[in-house]
C-alpha cells in the first residue's frame, strides 16, 4: 500500500504508432511506467518490442503518438538529447578504447573534466566489479565482462533512464542468470527507471517490477510477473509465459459453471458467463496446477497413462495421456523416488479454481 | 597428394618467375652503367639530380593532398550510405567505377575544356588553380581504390550499432565518425591512402597535359634520354610501392581488434 501512494509516473507512452513498409509494427500502444520502476517488455519477434524501445531512444520516430518522460513531449528530440542510457544486444563496445575509456566516453561528450571523469569511471568500475581492468580492451574480456562495461557506460553519464535491449542474449546460461541478478541489483541501488527488452520469459518473470506483454504490436496485458503468469488476460499470454495444458470439455449447465471431462460433470468457477449449453470449452491450467492425485484438495481426478517423463533436475514433467486429452504437470524429484515409468497407469487431479477458460 | 603440392609448387615459380625475372633483369641492368662492374653510379645520379627530388617532392605533397581531400570525401560518404542510404550502394559503387572506365585522357581534356582560362572557373589559369586541380584529378583517380578500401573496413565493424551507442551518449555525427568510427577503420583507410600514393606516384597523362613536373613526368624524361638512369628509376618505382604495401600489412597489426572471446 505505501509502495502504491508513493508511485509517481515517469515515461508515458501514448497512442505510439510505427510502420515499416507499410507494415504496421506497433499499433497505438499506450503504457505508463513509474519512477524507478523495472518494466520488461516481453513478446516474441516481429511484436515490435525493440521498435518501442528505439523510438524511446529517439533511434526511431513514431509516426504518430508521443512520449513523455516526467511530462515533457521527448519525440522530437535527438537520441543524443534525451539523457537516456541504453545497453545492446551486441554489446557495442568502442573496439578502439579501453575499458575506462569506454566508459568515460559519455562524460567525455559532456564535458567533464579529467579528474573528475576518471573518478567517475573508478566508481562505475567498483559498481561493477571490474575494478583494475581500465586498461584492458574490450576483445580482451569475455562476454558478461563486455556487457557490464557496456552497462557502466551507459550509467556513468547519469541518466534518467536506462533502456536494455536484449542484454543477455548473446551470453551463455549460466553468465545470462548472474549478470541480470547483477543488473536488478545495480538497478535497486540507483533508483533508476529501466525499460528492458527481452524474449525470454522467464527472464522478465525474475527481474521486472513489471510485465508488459506485446503481440503484433498490441499490448496483450501490463501487470506485475505474479498477476502476468497466474491470471493471464488472453489465450495468447497464457501460452507465451509458462507452459499451458488444454483440456476439451462440454458445458453441461452454464447457468450452474458446470461442464463435462472425460465422462465427469465438474463445476469450473471460472466459466464465462457468455458459455452455453452444450458448447465445446477449452479449459487450460499451468503444469503446477495438476498433480498426481494423491492429495484430497484437488476436486478434478481423470485417470490417464504416463506418455512422457521428462527429467529437467530438480523437477520432473510427465505427459498424461488421459484419452481424448494429454495433460503435462510437474513434480518435484524425490531422490528416493524414482520417476513413473512410460506406460505406467496414474491418477491426476486439478483444483478447479486453478482452471483458467480462455476465449480470446 | 604429393605430386598435387609438387604442381602448385611448379605453378608458383612460373609466376612468380613471370613477375620477378623482368624486375631483376632490370635492376641487374641498373647496375651495368661502368664496363668494369656492377656500381649503384645509375642510383648515386638518380638520387643527385635535383629535378628527381623536385618532381618526387612535389608528387609526394600532391598525394598526400590527395589522399586527405579524398578521405574528407570517401569517409562521410562511404558512412552514410551503410548507415542511411544502403538502397544507394549500386550507384555510389557504379560512380566510383567510372574512374577505372573513362580513361584518364578524356577527364584531362575535360578539365582544361572546363577550367581553362576564359571558363567562369579558370583554375588553370594560376599554379596554385592547376595544384588544386591535379590533386582534385588524382582523388578522382584514386576513388576505386580509396571507397572500396573505406567500405571494406565499414564492413569489419558494426556501424550502426556503434554509431547508435555513441549517439545516444552524447555524441553528434562529426564526433562519432571522428572518435569512433574513423579509429575503428583506420587500417583501411591507409591501405586506401598508400594505394592512392602509389598511384599518384606513377601518374604521367593528368601531370603531363596540366604542364605539372611530377615523378612520372621526370621518369618519362629520363627514359627519353638516358639508358641505365630509367632502370634504376624503374626500380626506385617498385621498391616506392612494395614500401607502401608493407606498411599496409604493417599496420594492420595495430588495427583495433573487435574479436570477442565469450
Amino acid at each position: 500500500m505505501a509502495t502504491e501512494f508513493l508511485r509517481q509516473e515517469f515515461l508515458r507512452i501514448e497512442k505510439l504508432v510505427k510502420t515499416f513498409g507499410g507494415n504496421q509494427v506497433v499499433k497505438g500502444v499506450d503504457l505508463a511506467f513509474d519512477k524507478g520502476e523495472f518494466v520488461s517488455l516481453l513478446g516474441p519477434s516481429g511484436c515490435g518490442k525493440t521498435t518501442i524501445l528505439r523510438m524511446i531512444a529517439g533511434f526511431e520516430r513514431p509516426d504518430s503518438g508521443r512520449i513523455l518522460v516526467e511530462g515533457k513531449d521527448i519525440s522530437g528530440l535527438a537520441p543524443n538529447q534525451r539523457k537516456i542510457g541504453m545497453v545492446f544486444q551486441a554489446y557495442a563496445l568502442f573496439p578502439n578504447m579501453n575499458v575506462a575509456d569506454n566508459i568515460g566516453f559519455g562524460l567525455k561528450i559532456a564535458g567533464m573534466p579529467k579528474p573528475q571523469r576518471e573518478a567517475r569511471v573508478e566508481e562505475m568500475l567498483k559498481l561493477i566489479g571490474l575494478s583494475g581492468y581500465g586498461k584492458r580492451y574490450p576483445f580482451e574480456l569475455s562476454g558478461g565482462q563486455q556487457q557490464r562495461v557496456a552497462l557502466a557506460r551507459a550509467l556513468a553519464p547519469s541518466p534518467r533512464m536506462l533502456l536494455l535491449d536484449e542484454p543477455l542474449s548473446a551470453l551463455d546460461a549460466k553468465i545470462r542468470v548472474s549478470l541480470r541478478e547483477q543488473i536488478r541489483q545495480i538497478q535497486r541501488e540507483l533508483g533508476i527507471t529501466t525499460v528492458f527488452v527481452t524474449h525470454d520469459q522467464e527472464e522478465a518473470l525474475s527481474i521486472s517490477d513489471r510485465i508488459v506483454v506485446l503481440n503484433t504490436g498490441n499490448v496483450e496485458q501490463f501487470g506485475q510477473p505474479f498477476e502476468i503468469y497466474n491470471r493471464p488476460q488472453t489465450r495468447f499470454v497464457a501460452t507465451f509465459v509458462g507452459t499451458l495444458n488444454t483440456l476439451n470439455a462440454t458445458v453441461a449447465d452454464a447457468g450452474q459453471k458446470t461442464v463435462t471431462l472425460g465422462g465427469t460433470t465438474v463445476t469450473i468457477p471460472a466459466l464465462p458467463a457468455s458459455a452455453r449449453n452444450g458448447e465445446a470449452v477449452a479449459l487450460t491450467m499451468r503444469p503446477e496446477a495438476v498433480s498426481l492425485a494423491n492429495g484430497a484438495a484437488r476436486d478434478i481426478v481423470l485417470d490417464g497413462k504416463v506418455a512422457e517423463v521428462s527429467f529437467l533436475g530438480s523437477v520432473i514433467r510427465l505427459k498424461v495421456d488421459l484419452g481424448d486429452n494429454a495433460v503435462n504437470l510437474d513434480t518435484f524429484n524425490d531422490p528416493r523416488t524414482p520417476p513413473p515409468e512410460h506406460g505406467a497407469p496414474v491418477r491426476v487431479g486439478i483444483a478447479s479454481s486453478d482452471v483458467l477458460v480462455l476465449d480470446k | 597428394m604429393k605430386s598435387g603440392r609438387l604442381w602448385s609448387w611448379i605453378i608458383f615459380a612460373l609466376g612468380a618467375a613471370y613477375f620477378l625475372l623482368p624486375l631483376l633483369a632490370t635492376f641487374e641492368f641498373s647496375l651495368r652503367i661502368r664496363r668494369e662492374g656492377y656500381t649503384f653510379d645509375a642510383y648515386t645520379s638518380v638520387f643527385s639530380d635535383g629535378r628527381f627530388q623536385a618532381s618526387f617532392s612535389y608528387s609526394l605533397i600532391v598525394g598526400i593532398c590527395a589522399i586527405v581531400v579524398g578521405l574528407l570525401i570517401v569517409v562521410p560518404a562511404a558512412y552514410y550510405v551503410r548507415l542511411r542510404a544502403p538502397h544507394l550502394r549500386p550507384i555510389i559503387e557504379f560512380i566510383t567505377l567510372l574512374p577505372l572506365i573513362i580513361p584518364a585522357i578524356i577527364l584531362v581534356f575535360g578539365y582544361i575544356r572546363m577550367y581553362n582560362t576564359s571558363s567562369p572557373l579558370p583554375l588553370l589559369g594560376t599554379n596554385l588553380g592547376t595544384d588544386i586541380l591535379l590533386t582534385l584529378a588524382y582523388v578522382a583517380l584514386a576513388l576505386p581504390y580509396m571507397y572500396r578500401a573505406v567500405d571494406t573496413g565499414l564492413r569489419t565493424i558494426d556501424v550502426q550499432t556503434l554509431t547508435e551507442a555513441a549517439n545516444i551518449l552524447g555524441a553528434n555525427q562529426a564526433t562519432i565518425i571522428a572518435q569512433v568510427i574513423f579509429p575503428n577503420i583506420i587500417v583501411a583507410v591507409l591501405s586506401g591512402a598508400f594505394l592512392t600514393l602509389a598511384i599518384v606516384i606513377g601518374e604521367f597523362t593528368i601531370a603531363s597535359l596540366l604542364n605539372r613536373q611530377v615523378f612520372g613526368v621526370y621518369m618519362q624524361n629520363i627514359g627519353a634520354n638516358r639508358a641505365f638512369e630509367p632502370a634504376a628509376l624503374a626500380v626506385i618505382s617498385f621498391v616506392i610501392t612494395w614500401g607502401a604495401m608493407g606498411m599496409i600489412q604493417l599496420l594492420a597489426r595495430f588495427a583495433p581488434k573487435t574479436a570477442r572471446r565469450d
